[in-house]
């Protein structure tokens, strides 16, 4: 579809900043997360976890905690049918069937520290716990390997005896970590080198790091005797949760319904299933609806981080600034099971810039920690890190400023994208060009400060997308939409709406729809709520305008092409149409019954037209050369949004993915010892940014309008997460000319990169 | 089932006969903040919790000899809050200050920082370079134990079955003194401290340093007295030949190990690093005196 | 072993439970009394989430045991609103969008409740290092902030 964008000058409501529909119960406690449903005689579920990294499922007794009084159902890897190898869609990354199983429950093998091994339901969480401690599993400890590198020798230990690297020619013949391997390319390498004036190359070391969501995962199933069940969950699609616990548990769809809580933050980590199925299994084996809700521990130990990584970059550029050729071979940690986002972090690393000649090499590795699951912009931030800090060496070695040099080469409409599609139009060099002239990319900065930037792509998507749109009796309007709000969506997908019916933004109450009151929508990931539901609610809306228009025809007893609809208003479309007095929403609604009976408007779409959102970052640090700490001065986020409906909320994203990359940047990381286990799964140890850490982000909306949506939306939740590794590495460079090839930059590591520096040390 | 007993005395003479009495593992509740923790994560199982705070004097600060008597229990927000004792020895309060956030403030105490006996207990350097002593009762009646020989090892101290800390004592202060607690930690607030260092020193009256306490946090098995640290500050106007000196003695001093939180190496040098800039502040704060 | 009986006051109002010596007051409060505004971000005090008021210090509910608040006080962000009246903080943060998801904001509200009855005109690091216990992973913290600073100009001015 395409349509006419709106006239700024028309907006009345895309544009500003209303008070979110859900924001009174969220300041008073009132709104209701996973953990927060109780229902009558529920009982509590937990999971007993492995201790080991891998080993052999030999035996597991559950006769004990069965015993137990107050245990009322135990499930393990006996109670879920295996499931063939089968890739479905799961937010930007797919999922394997047969995979999810076993990670949801460990089947001949456990796979990590923290990977389900049973689970009970009893009438306390004392007596829950109780139960997991008598149930003997016996295990065959095997060797174990958590490093990306370490996994792909040939001599690593073996997760997987059927796994065998698909993608390349001729297959192999024997078993190994590496599950897939990706390229993508363009042009011809070898050649752009030669063309170069200089080339560097450099390797890189990424940790892996958790979403972080403050809210642990939680449900409340209830599976009843005649084969139905209820589903309450946090989740960033309950139309996805439903489909896979369906699956899990051989039910017909129809007779799963899922409702999704408010959601506790999610960042990606919340498009995949762990808890739901067990809950669902443990509820129909005891006949009672069960709540399970994890611990943080079981949070960081069980659900999904997103990859840590090993890279090598290579850039060659002439001296005046183009570049000649970029290389990137790039190796994922996928976790206990394949699936690592290496696909989209190879299509991501040079996706910024207008390039001749590209190759991408990626390659899915499994390894024995957690599963990965998607993290914002999912491995664009991994890839696209240790190309930018690559950029800024080249710009210095021709000396160049990394902005001017950025703005050379820079990707804009028309720009042939390595992975693939010619852009649209595209806001990158206004991002560039606007940090360019800033007051933050000018100011003096102080001593052991320096200032980095880095600039961002994600690709944004579309997709399965219902909206109901209903007119009541007294005029206002109630919007179902079927994406989980993580951030205020609400109110931008009501805004869209009211600017389409005319009426104001208060008279419509948004609902999030459980799975049985609205059609399949796929989930809230990959920036496509705002784009999607939007797009969705408009054309409800517009479906809502034609009837409305309809029933103003037969009051009037006119022609319904003779009705035109302005400012909330059915009109008589030029005077010939007659002349009536114009009829508000609320005077059709009032008369519906009589006119037809109500009034509605549906969309059923696959959402196309996403389109990406570029980023640039300009950030200052300061280095306490004595201890190596890096402090976060000065922030400033500039990105492209295509139109923001809410700011307010725009902003709060660029602001919150910014302040999750500092986090990434200098101090979170997955701590594992020698034994495989996970050391810091806590808050206390995995260290993301307090309030003191951080100063105010300031933020530069860039509005270059999507042609393909109805008020012109990019997505931009991801983008604003890709840049911050890059630009404090590139700062801390300036800063103390030391370039960093590691994440996290945390001070054991800068200060012993100082001493060295300066011949000292130990 | 050994279910957990949860007491709460209202005289130590009922808590020391509580502790005593019984049979398995007992705890202490004071604040909680750790002990809370470690129920949860399934580290401890006790048999008995008694909660000292409802004993009289536990979250007490009276003034003494020219010094202060802090209950065990007393809140660290509290201490914040005590003009007297924040005067007296600035260094102790901010140590007291920086055990966790806001919340952790308004409940963990110090004598349960001491008592919990974690090596990276922020309020111990300070309060070992304070000469604290702590007063410790028990089934034979009451000691006064310098709060340097309270813990032994990580989880471990001296404390015999029955006692309890029943408060700290901050002894008076000599005139032209100061004292100060720096601890490194990876972000701003909410860590546990990768390296602290806690340092007061006495000036004579032309501003040479007649007696100094060095204490590190976070590099030995507890937190350790540096001896050659005071050495090489008594006898010297603490001029920036013996801050290095001091810095050199504290990083020789240090035997830390490799952890989640930081190498060997990085607490060694951030040690040395620390101890300088505490004793900076020690001596500015001792010549305002 | 039996329950302890507890009689305590929660946001004004006198309350009786039972409660296992090893529940928390976070456990009381959410799954004995259903007052689920304070939330269980990670059961160890390092996130806020559970921030509460007992006898008027801020505390972590889920650091403190249920059986602790016999005779004494408890204030949840159940009581913050008066009636219809939200507090200026809660508007505040509505009017900031100092919210996201919005499951740190019943913690982040109860601690800046507290400090901003202690120091009325904090300056921005005071409020940052109030309020560093209290984890929020999607704002970045700039708009919590901010909500927080321009609420305790309209509350010196009230």
């Amino acid at each position: 579809m395409s349509q006419a964008l709106k006239n700024e000058q028309d907006l009345k409501w895309v544009g500003t900043r209303p008070l979110r529909p859900d924001g009174v119960d969220k300041v008073t406690g009132r709104a209701k997360f996973g953990a927060d449903m109780y229902v009558p005689g529920m009982l509590v579920g937990k999971v007993l976890r492995s201790p080991h990294p891998h080993a052999v499922i030999k035996s597991i007794d559950t006769s004990k905690a069965e015993a137990l009084p107050g245990v009322r159902a135990v499930v393990a890897r006996d109670d879920f049918q295996d499931m063939p190898s089968e890739f479905v869609p799961a937010g930007e990354m797919l999922v394997n069937y047969k995979d999810i199983v076993r990670n949801v429950m460990a089947r001949d093998k456990a796979l990590y520290d923290g990977h389900a091994v049973a689970a009970v339901a009893a009438t306390s969480a004392a007596i829950a716990r109780k139960a997991l401690k008598l149930i003997e599993v016996d295990y065959e400890v095997l060797p174990h390997v958590i490093d990306v590198v370490e996994a792909m020798a040939p001599d690593a230990p073996v997760l997987d005896e059927t796994l065998f690297t698909a993608g390349v020619d001729p297959a192999p013949d024997k078993p190994s970590n590496v599950a897939k391997v990706v390229e993508l390319g363009l042009g011809d390498v070898d050649k752009g080198f030669k063309a170069a004036d200089v080339v560097i190359e450099r390797e890189f070391d990424t940790n892996p790091v958790h979403q972080g969501y403050i809210e642990p995962h939680a449900c409340v199933a209830s599976f009843s005797e005649d084969g139905q069940a209820e589903l309450w969950c946090t989740t960033q699609g309950h139309y996805v949760v439903r489909s896979h616990c369906a699956k899990l548990l051989g039910m017909e769809v129809s007779k799963l319904r899922v409702t999704s809580s408010e959601i506790g933050g999610g960042f990606g980590g919340k498009t995949v299933v762990y808890l739901e199925p067990v809950a669902l299994a443990l509820s129909k084996k005891a006949n009672s609806p069960v709540k399970m809700v994890m611990n943080r521990d079981e949070v960081f130990r069980a659900s999904g981080p997103t990859s840590g990584a090993n890279m090598m970059i290579k850039v060659g550029a002439k001296k005046d600034g183009t570049i000649t050729a970029a290389e990137a071979t790039l190796k994922y940690q996928a976790g206990a099971f394949q699936g690592s986002p290496v696909q989209p972090g190879a299509m991501c690393a040079f996706a910024p810039y207008d390039l001749e000649n590209v190759k991408v090499t990626g390659y899915d590795v499994v390894v024995n920690r957690p599963k990965v699951a998607a993290y914002r912009a999912p491995g664009a931030p991994i890839s696209e890190y240790a190309v930018e800090c690559v950029l800024d060496e080249v710009a210095e070695e021709i000396g160049m400023d990394p902005i001017d040099f950025r703005l050379k080469n820079a990707a804009k409409e028309g720009t042939h994208a390595a992975y693939g599609p010619k852009f649209g139009p595209i806001g990158l060099v206004e991002t560039l060009k606007q940090a360019k002239k800033s007051k933050h990319y000018k100011a003096k900065l102080g001593p052991n400060q320096g200032r980095g930037m880095a600039s961002g792509f994600w690709f944004n998507i579309g997709g399965e997308t219902c909206a109901t749109l209903n007119i009541n009796e007294d005029g206002t309007v109630t919007l179902l939409t079927g994406t989980p709000d993580i951030g205020g969506s609400r109110a931008s997908v009501c805004m869209m709406a009211a600017e389409e019916l005319g009426i104001d933004y208060d008279k419509i109450r948004p609902i999030i729809a459980d799975t049985s009151s609205l059609g399949y929508t796929f989930l809230t990931g990959g920036s496509r709520t705002t784009f999607s539901s939007g797009m969705a609610a408009v054309q409800a809306a517009q479906g809502a305008i034609e009837e409305l228009c309809a029933r103003a025809a037969k009051i009037w007893e006119i022609d319904v092409d003779a009705v035109e609809w302005e400012d909330g208003h059915a009109k008589p479309a030029g005077k010939n149409a007659g002349d009536f007095e114009p009829l508000s929403l609320a005077d059709i609604a009032r008369q519906a019954g009589k006119t037809g009976g109500p009034i509605a408007g549906h969309a059923d779409i696959n959402a196309q037209g996403a389109a990406p959102s570029f980023g640039t970052h300009v950030v200052d640090v300061e280095v306490d050369k004595e201890t190596g700490r890096v402090t976060i001065v000065r922030y400033t986020v500039l990105q492209d949004a295509g139109k923001a409906v809410h700011p307010a909320y725009v902003e709060g994203q660029f602001q919150g993915g910014a302040v999750q990359g500092i986090g990434w940047a200098l101090n979170e990381e997955y701590v594992y010892g020698e034994d495989g286990t996970l050391e810091n799964p806590g808050f206390l140890d995995y260290r993301i940014p307090v309030a003191s850490d951080v100063p105010m982000i300031d933020t530069v909306i860039v509005e270059v309008p999507n042609p393909r949506h109805p008020y012109g939306v990019r997505g931009i939740g991801e983008t604003p997460i890709i840049p911050p590794m890059a630009a404090i590495a590139n700062a801390i460079q300036d800063a103390i000319g030391i370039r960093f090839h590691e994440l996290p930059m945390s001070p054991p590591k800068v200060l012993k990169a100082i001493e060295a520096a300066n011949g000292g040390g130990e | 089932m050994d279910e957990m007993r949860y007491e709460t005395p209202e005289s130590l003479e009922d808590a020391v006969a509580l502790l005593a009495a019984a049979k398995g593992e007992t705890k202490i509740l004071a604040g909680g903040t750790d002990l809370l923790v470690q129920l949860r994560a399934e580290m401890i199982e006790p048999e008995l919790v008694v909660d000292v705070k409802r004993i009289p004097g536990m979250l007490d600060i009276t003034e003494e000899d020219g010094g202060f008597r802090i209950g065990a229990a007393t809140p660290s927000a509290e201490i914040d809050e005590h003009a007297g004792v924040k005067k007296l020895w600035p260094g102790v309060v901010e140590a007291a200050e920086l055990i966790g956030s806001v919340q952790i403030q308004g409940r963990a105490s110090i004598g349960g920082n001491l008592c919990n006996a974690s090596p990276a207990a922020d309020s111990v350097p300070a309060m070992i370079v304070a000469a604290a002593v702590a007063t410790v009762v028990g089934p034979d009646g009451s000691r006064e134990v310098p709060v340097e020989d309270i813990a032994t090892g990580p989880g471990e101290t001296s404390l015999a079955k029955g006692e309890i800390v029943a408060s700290i004592f901050l002894p008076a202060r000599p005139a032209h003194s100061g004292d100060a607690y720096l601890r490194f930690i990876p972000r701003t607030e909410m860590d546990i401290a990768v390296v602290g260092a806690g340092i007061s020193l006495t000036l004579d009256d032309d501003g040479t340093c007649t007696d100094a306490k060095v204490c590190l946090g976070a590099v030995a098995e507890r937190a350790i007295l540096v001896e050659d640290g005071a050495k090489a500050l008594i006898g010297t106007k603490v001029d920036d030949d013996a801050l290095e000196n001091l810095a050199a003695a504290a990083s020789a001093a240090a035997r830390p190990i490799d952890d989640k939180r930081g190498t060997k190496e990085f607490r060694t040098h951030v040690a040395g690093v620390l101890a300088r800039r505490a004793a900076k502040i020690a001596l500015d704060r001792a010549k305002g005196n | 072993m039996a329950k302890h009986h507890v009689t305590t006051t929660i946001n004004g109002d006198p309350y009786e439970f039972l409660c296992e010596a090893e529940e928390t007051l976070l456990d009381v409060l959410r799954d004995g009394l259903q007052l689920t505004g304070s939330k269980e971000g990670c059961a160890s005090g390092d996130c806020g989430a559970c921030s509460v008021m007992l006898d008027g210090r801020l505390v972590c509910a889920c650091l403190v045991l249920g059986a602790e608040v016999e005779g004494r006080e408890v204030e949840t962000i159940e009581s913050m609103a008066d009636g219809e009246q939200l507090h200026p903080l809660q508007q505040k943060f509505l009017e900031h969008a100092a919210l996201q998801c919005g499951i740190c904001t019943p913690g982040f509200l109860v601690a800046a409740k507290a400090l901003l009855e202690k120091n009325p005109d904090p300056t921005e690091t005071e409020v940052r290092y109030w309020l560093a216990g209290n984890l929020c992973r999607c704002t970045g913290y700039d708009k919590i902030i901010r909500a927080v600073m321009d609420a305790a100009v309209d509350m010196r001015g009230s």
